[in-house]
Parts: C-alpha cells; sequence; structure tokens
C-alpha cells in the first residue's frame, strides 16, 4: 500500500470545501429570474379535495402562478410509480392504488400536495399560500397496520381491498411445520420494528429550469441516483424525453436512502418551470421533511424459533405485517420482503424457514428504504430471539449463537441467499474480547451494588450488500438493473478524471476513488478528480445506496482502469521498443521490467493524443469505460455488543460500552470506514432509544419537528469501540463487502438485549424510552 | 423593509431587508455567505450558527434586524487566507465530517466552546455543549475527538500569537 493507496488512512479531499463554507448544495443555487415553490399541503390524514379557490392568492403582487393537482393531470403528467413488482402467494400481482404528485381528488396522508404557489420570492409565495382557500370533506383515516387491516376499517384505495397490497411468503411451509412438530423447545416473539423519520441533514431541494428555444430541462436536485431520476421522470412521468433533461445532483447532505425517490416535488417543479416560462425553485423546511420524505421501518411481526434438544435451530415462521402508508414509494415494495425476508436466517444455520409479510396501506407518509432498508428488520427480528431463546433455554446467549453458527462456505439458506464467505466466530471472539465478556457478571455485581441495573446484549449481524445482480434482482421482480458504470479519462498531461454512476452525499468517494487510482498507478490522488453527479457528464449510473458504491461502484472503475492500462502499456511499450508483457507500472511509470528504461504516465498520454507515433491501427486518446454487473450480493457481518446501566429510579439508560467488530472485506480507507460505522450505530442506537415517528389514531403526524422527534445528539451517544475482522468478499476482485449500513442494521438489537438483560424482562419495545424502561420495570 | 448595517467577516455592508427578514436569509440570500445553513426552522440543529460579537448565536432565530450594528462572523470568515482555523483543520484530520452540511455550524458552535471553556475540556463536557448541534452522518465520536483536538491547537496558536 502507498501512502495514498489501498488502505490508507488519507484525509478526505473533499472536506476543504465543506469546512470553509463552500460547499455547493441545491439551496445555494441562484438562476437568473427564478420563482420559488411554495406546496399546499393537506392538513387531513384522509379526505376529499372539493374545492381550491385560489383566486385571492392570485391577485397578490409577485405572484406567478397557482397550480393545482387537475392540471397535472390535464397535461398528462404521470403519477408515480413503484419500480419492485411484488407477487402474492395467490398468484395475483400487488395491489397497488394511484399517486398524483398533486391530489387531484383526494388526500391520503397529512402533507400531501394538493397545489402549488409560485412567485416572486420565497416570503410571497408563502403569504400567498395563506390565501388559497381549500375546501376538504373529511374522510375516516387509520394509521396503523392492525387497524388497517380490520374489517370495517376506513379503505385508502379501491384497487386494494381490505388495504392490503400484498400477501407475500417466501421459504418452504410444509418443512417448516414438520420441523416444529418435532421440535424440543419452541421461543416465541412479537415484536415491533419503530417508524423512523430518516433526517438527513439537508431538506430536500429542486430547482428546475425550463429552456424553451432548446425544449430542455435542468434539474438541480438532492439525489443519491440523478441518472435514475432522469430515468423514472422521463420515461413515466412524462417530463421530458431524457436527452431534454439533464439532473445535477450537486453536494448533497445525507440521504440514508431518502433521497433514492424521485417524489412529487422534482416533478411539479420541472413542470412549473415550463408553465410559467421561469426557474422555478423549492426548498423544503424540516416540517415538510418529516411530512413528505419516505419513511422507514414500521413493521409489527410475530416469529417462532424451533430447537432440537442439543439446541440447535430447526425451524423458524415469520409472519410481519408492514406499513406502506399511504402510497406505494419506489422501491418501497422489496424492502420488506426481498431484502428483509432473505436475510431472516442471519449468522445461523437454519434448515428450514417460512415468512409471510401482509404489506398494508394507511393513512400516513409513505414508507421506503432507510439506511439498512429491511435487513434492520430482519437483524433485530433474529437477534432478539436468539436473546429470548438463550434466556428461555438457560445457555450463554454468545455460546447459543457459537452453536448455531455458519460455518462452511458458501452457505445457501432457506431465503434464496447464497452467503460467500464469513466467519462469523472470529468476529464474535473479537467483540467478548473487546469488552471483557468473561468479566461482565463481576461488573454487573458491582453495579448493583450502587443502586444500578447492568446488561450487557449481543447482536451478531448479518446483510445483503452490493447491491446487486441485475439478473438476479430482475428474477425478483426489479424494474431496473443494478450494476454500475465507469468512465476513466487521461489527460493529455497525464492526470486522470474518473467519471462515476455512484454519487456521494458524506461517503467520501472523492477521496475513495483516488486511492485505487493511487494504488495502481502510484501517482498522487492530487491528479486524480472524481466526477459524479451530473447526467450530463457521466453517461449513466444507478446511484448510492444499500453499500454498493464500493462494491459494486469501484469494481466498475477497476474494470476500466485495467482497459485504459491495458491500452497505455502498448503505447508505452512501442516507444520503450519492448514486448507489452515485459511492461510494468510503479511510481506513475511504465517500466521496462528489469531495465532501467520508462517512460512516465504524461508522455503515454501526450502520445496517445499526438498520435504522432502510435502502434499501428492504435485509435488516439486514453479513454475508457466500463459496466460492472455484480455476479452476487455481499455479505458484511459482525458482532456487536453493548454494555449499559439503567436507573431503576429513573428508567434512564446510559451507555458503559459500545463494541462492534466487523467484516467488510477489503477496506480501502479504514478512517472512512469507521467514520460509516460510528454513524449507523448512532441511527442503530436512536432507534433503540430514541427516535419514533408517531401518528394518532386519525392518522395526525405527532411528531413532526426536532422538538417532538427525539434525534441523537452528542450527549445521547457513547464513544465507539469498533475493530475488525477479515474475509475477503470473493465476488469482487477487490474483495470488497460494503460498509455503510452495517451499524444501522446491527445496532438496536444489542441494544435492547442490553436493556432487556439488565433489567430482567423481555417486554420492551423500541424506542426504549426512560418512560417505557421505567413502566416495564415496575409492571413486574 | 429596514438597512440594516453590520459588519460580516470583516467587512461593514448595510442591507435593505424586509423586517421579517432572519440573520441567516440576509447571510445567505443578501450577501451569497451560502456556507451557513438551515437545517431545522426550530433553532434545534445548529446548522445556522454563525458569531455575533464574538458569542454563537442561531441565525435562523433571530431577525436580520437584531444584528444591526453587530460584528459577525460566519464559516467563510474564520480562516486567514489559505491558513485553516485549528477547529476547521481539526475536523478535517480527524474525519470529523462526512455531508458536511451541520459542518459550519458544528465548528462555529465547537469554536465557542473552546474560548468559553479556555480550552480546558474533556469529552462529557464536549458532549454536553454540542447538544445544539444535530448530526446526521458521524455519529459525533470524530466530532468529538476533533472539538478535543482543536482545544489543544487553539491554546498552542493563541500562545503563539
Amino acid at each position: 500500500m502507498g501512502v495514498e493507496g489501498i488502505g490508507a488512512r488519507v484525509v478526505r479531499k473533499e472536506d476543504k470545501r465543506f469546512i470553509t463554507g463552500k460547499g455547493r448544495y441545491v439551496d445555494d443555487i441562484k438562476l437568473l429570474g427564478m420563482t420559488h415553490a411554495h406546496f399546499i399541503r393537506s392538513p387531513h390524514a384522509h379526505a376529499k379535495v372539493k374545492k381550491i379557490d385560489s383566486s385571492a392568492a392570485l391577485k397578490m403582487p409577485g405572484v406567478v402562478a397557482v397550480l393545482t393537482g387537475q392540471e397535472l393531470v390535464d397535461d398528462k403528467v404521470g403519477n408515480l410509480i413503484c419500480g419492485w413488482a411484488i407477487t402474492s402467494k395467490d398468484g395475483s400481482p400487488m395491489k397497488m392504488g394511484a399517486w398524483p404528485a398533486m391530489a387531484p381528488e383526494t388526500v391520503r396522508f397529512v402533507g400531501q400536495a394538493v397545489a402549488v404557489v409560485i412567485a416572486d420570492s420565497k416570503n410571497l409565495a408563502r403569504d400567498a399560500a395563506e390565501a388559497v382557500l381549500v375546501d376538504y370533506e373529511e374522510l375516516p383515516a387509520v394509521a396503523d397496520v392492525q387497524t388497517a387491516i380490520k374489517s370495517g376499517a376506513p379503505q385508502l384505495h379501491p384497487e386494494a381491498p381490505g388495504n392490503q397490497v400484498y400477501d407475500w411468503v417466501i421459504g418452504d411451509e410444509g418443512a417448516t411445520d414438520a420441523a416444529f412438530a418435532k421440535a424440543a423447545n419452541v421461543v416465541k416473539l412479537d415484536v415491533t420494528n419503530n417508524r423512523l423519520a430518516p433526517n438527513a441533514m439537508e431538506p430536500r431541494a429542486a430547482i428546475a429550469d425550463y429552456d424553451a428555444a432548446e425544449e430542455h430541462f435542468t434539474l438541480y436536485t438532492t439525489s443519491q441516483n440523478p441518472h435514475v431520476a432522469r430515468l423514472v421522470l422521463s420515461a413515466f412521468y412524462n417530463i421530458a424525453p431524457e436527452h431534454k433533461l439533464r439532473v445535477i445532483a450537486p453536494d448533497v447532505g445525507g440521504g440514508f436512502g431518502s433521497k433514492i425517490f424521485i417524489y412529487p416535488e422534482e416533478m411539479v417543479a420541472l413542470w412549473a418551470s415550463k408553465k410559467v416560462g421561469r426557474p422555478v425553485k423549492w426548498t423544503g423546511d424540516r416540517t415538510e421533511a418529516f411530512l413528505t420524505d419516505a419513511h422507514g421501518r414500521d413493521h409489527v411481526t410475530h416469529a417462532e424459533m424451533a430447537f432440537d434438544a442439543n439446541n440447535k435451530i430447526t425451524g423458524l415462521k415469520v409472519k410481519t405485517y408492514a406499513n406502506f402508508g399511504a402510497y406505494m414509494s419506489l422501491f418501497s415494495s422489496s424492502v420488506p420482503t426481498y431484502l428483509y425476508a432473505t436475510l431472516l436466517s442471519g449468522q445461523y444455520n437454519i434448515p428450514a424457514i417460512h415468512a409471510e409479510v401482509v404489506g398494508v396501506y394507511t393513512n400516513t407518509t409513505p414508507v421506503d428504504a432507510y439506511r439498512g432498508a429491511g435487513r434492520p428488520e430482519a437483524s433485530y427480528l433474529i437477534e432478539r430471539l436468539m436473546e429470548t431463546a438463550a434466556r428461555q433455554l438457560k445457555v450463554d446467549p454468545a455460546q447459543l449463537r457459537r452453536t448455531n453458527f455458519i460455518t462452511q462456505f458458501p452457505h445457501q439458506t432457506p431465503v434464496i441467499m447464497a452467503y460467500d464467505t464469513g466467519d462469523f466466530n472470529a468476529s464474535l471472539d473479537a467483540a467478548m474480547k473487546a469488552i471483557d465478556y468473561a468479566g461482565f457478571a463481576a461488573r454487573k455485581a458491582q453495579a448493583k451494588s450502587q443502586g444500578k441495573l447492568r446488561g450487557i446484549g449481543v447482536s451478531c449481524y448479518i446483510e445483503a450488500c452490493g447491491i446487486a445482480p441485475s439478473k438476479a434482482v430482475g428474477s425478483l421482480g426489479a424494474g431496473v438493473g443494478l450494476w454500475e458504470s465507469a468512465e476513466v479519462r487521461v489527460n493529455p498531461v497525464g492526470t486522470i478524471e474518473i467519471l462515476t454512476g455512484s454519487h456521494s452525499h458524506g461517503q467520501g468517494h472523492e477521496t475513495t476513488f483516488c486511492q485505487l487510482v493511487a494504488e495502481r498507478l502510484g501517482i498522487p490522488i492530487s491528479q486524480v478528480s472524481i466526477v459524479h453527479g451530473d447526467t450530463d457528464k457521466v453517461q449513466f449510473g444507478m446511484g448510492t445506496y444499500g453499500s454498493r458504491s464500493a462494491a459494486v461502484g469501484l469494481t466498475a472503475i477497476l474494470k476500466a482502469m485495467e482497459k485504459m492500462e491495458s491500452k497505455a502499456k502498448k503505447i508505452a511499450a512501442h516507444a520503450l521498443e519492448a514486448s507489452e508483457a515485459d511492461i510494468v507500472i510503479e511510481n506513475g511509470e511504465f517500466k521496462v521490467t528489469g531495465t532501467d528504461k520508462a517512460i512516465a504516465l504524461p508522455m503515454v498520454a501526450l502520445a496517445a493524443y499526438t498520435a504522432h507515433n502510435l502502434p499501428d491501427g492504435m485509435e488516439p486518446g486514453l479513454k475508457e469505460s466500463a459496466f460492472y454487473d455484480p455476479t452476487n450480493f455481499t455479505f458484511p457481518a459482525g458482532a456487536y455488543i453493548c454494555e449499559l446501566e439503567v436507573d431503576p429510579g429513573t428508567g434512564k439508560t446510559s451507555f458503559v460500552n459500545f463494541v462492534a467488530a466487523d467484516d467488510f472485506g477489503r477496506l480501502i480507507n479504514p478512517m472512512i470506514v469507521e467514520g460509516q460505522v460510528h454513524g449507523g450505530l448512532a441511527q442503530g442506537i436512536g432507534q433503540a432509544l430514541l427516535e419514533h415517528a408517531i401518528y394518532d389514531a386519525n392518522g395526525q403526524p405527532v411528531t413532526a419537528s426536532f422538538m417532538d422527534y427525539s434525534m441523537p445528539r452528542a450527549d445521547d451517544l457513547p464513544s465507539f469501540n469498533l475493530s475488525h475482522t477479515t474475509t475477503l468478499c470473493p465476488g469482487n476482485p477487490l474483495g470488497i463487502k460494503g460498509c455503510g449500513e452495517a451499524g444501522a442494521i446491527g445496532a438496536s438489537a444489542a441494544v435492547i438485549n442490553a436493556i432487556t438483560d439488565a433489567i430482567g424482562n423481555n417486554n420492551l419495545e423500541m424506542p426504549a424510552t426512560p418512560d417505557r424502561v421505567w413502566r416495564t420495570i415496575h409492571a413486574a | 423593509m429596514s438597512t440594516v448595517k453590520l459588519t460580516v467577516n470583516g467587512k461593514a455592508v448595510a442591507v435593505d431587508v424586509e423586517d421579517r427578514t432572519l440573520l441567516v436569509h440576509l447571510l445567505r440570500d443578501h450577501l451569497n455567505l451560502t456556507g451557513t445553513h438551515v437545517g431545522c426552522d426550530t433553532s434545534q440543529c445548529g446548522a445556522c450558527v454563525v458569531h455575533m460579537d464574538g458569542k454563537a448565536v442561531k441565525s435562523c432565530t433571530m431577525l436580520a434586524g437584531q444584528a444591526d450594528g453587530a460584528n459577525v462572523t460566519t464559516i467563510e470568515g474564520i480562516a486567514k487566507g489559505d491558513e485553516l482555523h485549528p477547529m476547521q483543520a481539526a475536523f478535517r484530520d480527524n474525519h470529523g465530517l462526512q455531508c458536511g452540511y451541520c459542518t459550519p455550524g458544528m465548528i462555529m458552535s465547537a469554536i465557542d466552546i473552546v474560548h468559553r471553556y479556555g480550552g480546558q475540556l474533556d469529552e462529557t463536557t464536549v458532549r454536553q455543549e454540542l447538544e445544539g448541534n444535530i448530526c446526521r452522518c458521524t455519529g459525533y465520536h470524530n466530532i468529538v475527538k476533533a472539538v478535543l483536538d482543536a482545544a489543544g491547537r487553539m491554546k498552542v496558536s493563541q500562545a503563539a500569537e
């Protein structure tokens, strides 16, 4: 490894602009003649839109237009789509109601837009919105799945009777029933996976600019995947053909999944910019983020696990109700099915699994992928089951896990996934050593003498990342391929631009992707630039989510680099009058191995572009591209252990130690990887202790600002104790598994297992607020 | 409309604004100092923190008019030319930022914290003092490290002055 190569803790190239206030986020951009949009949103969870009277608003100075959902329909703008088709157990396709970008007739969640005001300034747009009179006829609403599935519940969409989107199954029911019939012990658990609001710190924003002469749109937007946004806006929403639509995602202030989706606001901004003949800017505020950014999680699950007399798991049965909110968001259908139920085997050898997932409409904000997306729900369920089982079977929780660990690879689970490699004992060993697991009993006794309840909780997670092999996901209903593309441009002076379809919104690609180039060519990363986030610059890409950028995006760059290097070696061999096979690349030079003959990269690049002396038949230039489609998912895994104390008088939890031992395969930049784990752990711990997007029975959101929704703050969290164990991923040449979601997937079960251990009561749901913990302690 | 006269990053400016204009919008929309961000509108997240007369304030929670006559420093005003402020350097060196959105406010709050404690900080104090700045990316681990690191560096740089 060079000082800036693979494995080096290189400080980030992108940091200078962020620490000096020179980041360029969407809301920082101004265009000449720009107007401002303010959306008029439903205050009701379910209502008919009877009439919209904008006459007073239109008379206000500075108001350009008031546009409604009916005008969208009249202009044939398409409804929002769901991009993953799921088939119910009876063979029927999932049942969906239409989702218009602004509701012409019926609103189905608080915050759904019915109209938009376009004005000369943001304040004028807000003022005018107050003057628009919307006449609603309220309808009965339902916010939770248990109520929504009952007969007589308010119905959201006529297309989905009983509010049921699908009833999907996976696994072998007969084999699972047989395992339970023979079980020595059965462990049962009901869990709720609480609804979360993603809350990237930058609110979503969009600027749309229509050029009437060119009939061309430019959209600046807060997106994790600008090419996917362009594809969807073009192919499904009828905004403009792809070559007439440029999508730019500049600096984006966090995403965590919530900025994957193409939302109504950017559709409306594009459409409105053509209608009013001026650029249209919309920047959401935090309450709009709570109301309209896709939420995460929200499962209600009953699970049973069967054990034989040797404490080996013989079967698992799961039934989950997933709350989708009022409409099916872009990838929502895949989250509680192929991203959740396929991970229900956890790190364990489970011969028979059967899972049933019922997807349900409610009058709440749509739910879709949020950091981990289905995998946190699976991991939380399995790891709470293992802890529950250990207590019921009276065995050490770590030992029960070891008894059931998968140790032979590849391992085919009963739920589609084929784990390629791993060493689950190694990561559990590392975590147990780091936290001094053996010394816990003494520490617990010591804490007890001081009136504190101390607990320890283990969570051994596995996830499927590197999303995803296109053929495999296509066979499961995905509407897109999930490869990645890259282009390597060597300039005539030898500097390099890497164009990637991945998108960085905090992940540090501008540094890590350069490190691969530094590793292969031996040049400093200052000689390399990463270009991303602009559909006019990068040919195509699927974007960043599912911990895919290194495993898939960087591998695409590697493939393009290999092609470029192959051509450059031919040019060097020709110039040095040597055999191509004898050329090696070191320290930015192409050398004839075993001699002192060499030619520097800039000279090779210059030769490629002057084309004065190239091998016969070679095209000029030095630029190569590649598309890389992974052959399998990758399987990051690890062990997290949390030790904490509960104050029985207040129910307040205090961390003593939190250790994480992760296996991510090869690390490109350990500093950045650790940062990803820290952030993921914070979100997992936030779910366990603090966060909950709450609706009342009428579908009114109770938590729609940071004054109501408890975000993890610095004094809510501990410093983390991280380590890595490594098995290289055999599925990609760099051996990378991915690290972006692990913390959020593994942390919450460790925290809840520790609290339930401390208080000696397993009947605890997330978030384990002091109030809930105190009530649980005193319920006995 | 009113004219607000203030000093921003060492430069005297006079800006005509609507009376309801918030300081953050004066900075962002009128002076194009877009390093100061809006993250929550409720004075919770601290993405908008700037210094007014040497103290950290949330610029989304005060009117521009309240800054009349004041000396305001934003994230754009703390480096000396190409030389980063020690807090900026510490955030970079400790990987105390990811998406960068909360970073300007974090850095401005952190400088204020170091000043208020005279550089005598420990992890618990830093965590408690950062309660008014929310970061969704870093889990605060490296931010806390950066602030403690900078507290040392700022003492050194003050001694050198």
